[in-house]
């Protein structure tokens, strides 16, 4: 029961949210996420040993349950949806949004929907939420995001869209291979994969990689990510870049590495190169962008280029790094976003040319925004390493020839070029010459609030993983 | 089978009713009690043919009345139901003959239960001429708009013509089986032993259909059609009628041609691929919604083929359910659009702020078309692709048609970004009441209940 509490608890806050107006809006998605946060960490507290489980009937004549089951992988995102919303409506407090109301109404139903996607354990089932997740932040987009909202947003949509379609019809013809008539039980599924001949694996891994690869996104399926996560306004923008992508990683993981083994060992090499020439593009056009905002976004494609590629260079270490790395990564990029947007909001522009002296102005702000660079970058004694070194290490792990070897050490290319630009963003934004501010004030009490929930873990994870790993360790070799 | 000959007599008497009842309101509200006594017939009839029941010949055994036909009739009437509860002051605004419409709709139902349950290619002819020439007539019935005039013409004459390659193909099956019964034919057709003049027969027949429910090649007069024929008219032909026409196609293929699919499957997988590529890419670039949903008839009817195509169980509760979908969710978006003045994109702009409750229901309506779960949409697309899939040599097939659907996004969308992120004030061409908005708020409802518990229904299918 508690796993459905996950899914209606943000569901139906959201709909009422509809009918609320003004600041009772904002009050009522922090309790409803302060509650969903509660949740989350109860089943992350509990399910150490074996999973919790839920199921009833949904259509059984199509062989489909509404069934969902939290282990340490599902659990995990759970959680970290539930920080993530928090300090999502904890920083938005004393934002001034139009019509507040619809607003948190869409922020909770696409937080329902992702909780439903990272539990559902019946391929219809997912594939709603995964479809019911999108729509909410199409209407989020479209209607609060920047400028050029309108035609970002559409082609964000389409993407996705055309890859859930090519997803639905892999599901359908996994579930008719089924024992039995049709079922889309997990279970089912794999054997139903599994069994399947290595030809149809290839033609069926290329279905459903195509929904996974656009989400993630992977190179070069990743052309609606800058300009989306630009054109959005920042809490939609982190819900995208700490949720979203994490599920087409965790769809990956659930829904395409154990089904299809022979499809993927036919492929993964051919990913593990596309994921490595993601991860030196995204971070060379970092390097050179001086809009704030996409390098933050091109940071991201390339930290999901690392995760993707050690989950298609399949070993145990790599893959329990892969579940750390999704935890800690969504927690930086939150972070990453969260600072982001007060530097806009106060300099009036994300420019980097013509900001500088945010440590003299703010100092509180430089110090949050050096933490969580340096997290992103993956220094020792914050979150960011512990996950990376496990990643690397799974990486380099096993017999390699010699050009997965060059691959391998592009892919670490990455960790020295995410350092080159984010880096360079500090020293542009918080030090160097003075510029003017807009809005001339440190940082306001929620934010401050926010951003030590996001600091503190940060660091807590850095010193002392083990909760962390204990809770995702279940999952190595399932 | 009482429906039909109830069907009949309430036509004839809704006739009689424009000679005796002068206020238009009164025989709008007359029709619509017989429309729902109607259902209620519907449902005894439902209640006869248990799904156990051995088939049964009525009429000379000139129908068989089977537990799937009796479930689209009723399904269907329950379309025209809702169709004439939400249209029927559009439908008084159209000339001053209110009565006659919806007489010749009554009609029209009667050709659609011939259609649904005829065992003999020339009850199937009948059926078609009583499902079309009523059509005709309504296209028409705006008789002051020259379009209307000029869509009733156009037509009359394809539709005549159509007929006309429908028979000779019925005339080559003959020929090739001699029987006209569906079931003798189809024992009578066999792959090691094919008389060419069958294969003819089939294509002809094929092709007849195929411009019945607006497939391409065959497709051209439908936008011409639905665009000039008065609105609520428009609404109805291109939902109910046309899933009648897919029904008796569903049927003729299903029982007489199942034997030999080979031998047609590879045509028709091609017709529905040519359907789906014209009517979504001609709708993109449509200006006025109303055309655009002539093109979206089109690429759905795209999607419907795929039940005919897969020649298994799924396919009967595919048809139904699709046919019940989309009949839902256009009827609803055309009453809708009925309540606008101007039929283009810039109609709807803004239509969220003014009428918010109009623009939240025409959006579920808009999701349900382009396949969004938890619509019925979405259920009537997943049954019909799983009834391909299932059929298993058609998987080019089934992803042609899922980028086409990537297509249609293009289209749907674009109504709802008109309605919610575009600034302006839609012209609003009759109030919308407490009524319309109770009615819809039912449309929608059972949009999402077709999606979210489809077992409701098609446990009893």
């Amino acid at each position: 029961m508690i796993l459905l509490f996950l899914i209606l608890v943000p569901l139906l806050s959201g709909i009422l949210s509809f009918s609320v107006k003004g600041s009772a809006a904002k009050t009522l998605a922090l309790i409803s996420s302060m509650i969903t946060l509660g949740l989350s960490a109860y089943v992350s507290a509990t399910n150490y040993k074996e999973a919790i489980v839920f199921s009833c009937e949904w259509i059984p004549m199509l062989g489909t349950q509404f069934s969902l089951v939290a282990d340490g992988m599902s659990s995990m995102l759970c959680l970290l949806t539930g920080i993530v919303s928090l300090v999502v409506f904890l920083t938005n407090l004393d934002k001034d949004t139009e019509a507040p109301g619809s607003f948190n109404g869409f922020m909770l139903l696409s937080q329902a929907g992702l909780m439903g996607v990272f539990l559902a354990t019946d391929a219809l089932v997912f594939y709603v939420f995964w479809e019911l997740a999108l729509i909410p932040v199409y209407f989020l987009c479209s209607r609060w995001g920047g400028e050029k909202r309108i035609p970002v947003t559409f082609k964000f949509f389409v993407y996705t869209f055309v890859g859930s379609l090519m997803l639905l019809a892999g599901l359908i013809y996994l579930s008719l291979q089924t024992p039995g008539t049709v079922s889309y039980a997990w279970a089912d599924i794999v054997a139903a994969g599994n069994a399947l001949p290595a030809t149809t694996q290839q033609g069926l891994f290329w279905l459903i990689f195509i929904a996974f690869a656009i989400k993630m996104p992977i190179f070069p399926f990743h052309t609606w990510q800058p300009d989306a996560y630009e054109q959005s306004p920042t809490p939609v923008t982190i819900i995208l870049s700490a949720l979203m992508v994490k599920m087409g990683l965790y769809a990956v993981l659930r829904w395409l590495l154990p089904v299809l083994p022979m499809g993927v060992a036919l492929w993964s090499n051919f990913v593990v190169i596309l994921s490595v020439i993601g991860i030196v593009y995204a971070s060379c056009i970092a390097i050179v962008q001086t809009d704030i905002k996409r390098l933050v976004a091109y940071s991201s494609i390339a930290h999901m280029g690392l995760m993707s590629a050690a989950a298609f260079s399949a070993n145990a270490i790599g893959m329990h790094g892969i579940m750390v790395q999704m935890f800690n990564h969504g927690i930086n990029i939150t972070g990453m976003w969260l600072i982001v947007s007060m530097i806009e909001n106060r300099w009036g522009t994300r420019d980097m040319t013509k900001m500088g002296g945010m440590a003299s102005v703010a100092p509180r702000m430089a110090i949050a925004l050096v933490i969580i660079s340096l997290a992103n970058i993956a220094l020792p004694l914050t979150n960011g390493f512990v996950g990376e070194f496990m990643l690397f290490n799974g990486l380099f792990a096993g017999d390699h020839s010699a050009p997965q070897i060059g691959i391998m050490v592009l892919a670490g290319l990455g960790i020295i070029l995410g350092a080159v630009y984010t880096l360079n963003m500090i020293q542009k934004t918080a030090y160097g010459n003075t510029t003017e501010m807009v809005i001339s004030k440190d940082l306001s009490v929620n934010e401050y609030a926010g951003l030590a929930i996001i600091i503190a873990v940060i660091l807590y994870l850095g010193v002392y993983p083990k909760p962390l790993l204990d809770l995702t360790a279940g999952m190595i070799g399932g | 089978m009482k429906a039909i000959i109830a069907t009949t007599v309430f036509g004839i008497v809704m006739m009689f009713t424009g000679i005796l009842v002068n206020n238009k309101r009164s025989v709008a509200a007359i029709a619509a009690v017989l429309f729902a006594v109607l259902l209620g017939i519907n449902f005894f009839d439902l209640a006869a043919a248990s799904p156990n029941a051995t088939d049964t010949l009525v009429f000379n055994k000139m129908l068989r009345i089977e537990h799937y036909s009796v479930w689209f009739n009723t399904v269907m009437t329950g379309c025209t139901l809702l169709y004439v509860l939400l249209m029927s002051k559009e439908i008084q605004r159209v000339g001053s003959h209110v009565a006659e419409y919806f007489a010749l709709i009554f009609f029209i139902l009667c050709g659609l239960y011939i259609l649904a349950t005829y065992n003999n290619l020339l009850m199937m002819f009948i059926g078609i001429e009583i499902l079309s020439i009523p059509q005709y007539v309504l296209a028409g019935s705006d008789r002051k708009n020259l379009k209307s005039a000029e869509a009733s013409l156009k037509y009359f004459l394809m539709g005549s013509f159509t007929t006309g390659i429908l028979l000779m193909g019925i005339a080559l099956l003959f020929g090739a089986a001699r029987s006209f019964n569906v079931m003798e034919i189809a024992a009578m057709l066999h792959t090691d032993a094919l008389n060419p003049l069958a294969l003819a027969g089939i294509l002809f027949i094929m092709l007849a259909f195929a411009f019945k429910v607006s497939a391409a090649p065959m497709h051209t007069w439908t936008p011409d059609v639905y665009d000039g024929s008065p609105t609520p008219f428009t609404a109805y032909m291109s939902t109910v009628v046309k899933a009648g026409a897919f029904f008796a196609f569903l049927r003729l293929f299903q029982v007489s041609f199942n034997g030999i699919s080979e031998h047609w499957t590879l045509i028709l997988a091609i017709i529905t691929a040519a359907t789906l590529l014209v009517g979504n890419v001609t709708a993109v670039f449509q200006q006025s919604v109303k055309r655009m949903l002539a093109y979206s008839s089109i690429a759905q009817a795209g999607f419907m083929l795929f039940a005919v195509l897969a020649v298994n169980k799924f396919a009967w509760q595919g048809i139904i359910i699709y046919a019940m979908a989309y009949s839902v969710a256009t009827i609803g978006l055309f009453s809708v659009l009925v309540k606008l003045k101007d039929f283009t994109y810039d109609g709807f702009n803004g239509l969220a702020r003014t009428e918010p409750l109009l623009a939240f229901t025409a959006s579920i309506f808009l999701f349900s078309l382009a396949g969004i779960p938890l619509t019925g949409g979405f259920m009537a697309k997943y049954y019909v692709l799983l009834a391909v899939v299932q059929q298993g040599h058609l998987m080019w097939l089934v992803i042609f048609a899922l980028l086409m659907a990537a297509i249609s996004i293009y289209y749907y969308f674009r109504v709802i970004i008109a309605m919610y992120f575009k600034p302006g004030t839609p012209e609003i061409a009759s109030p919308v009441t407490a009524g319309d908005r109770t009615l819809l708020i039912i449309t929608c409802a059972l949009v999402i209940l077709l999606g979210v518990a489809p077992q409701l229904f098609l446990n009893r299918i």
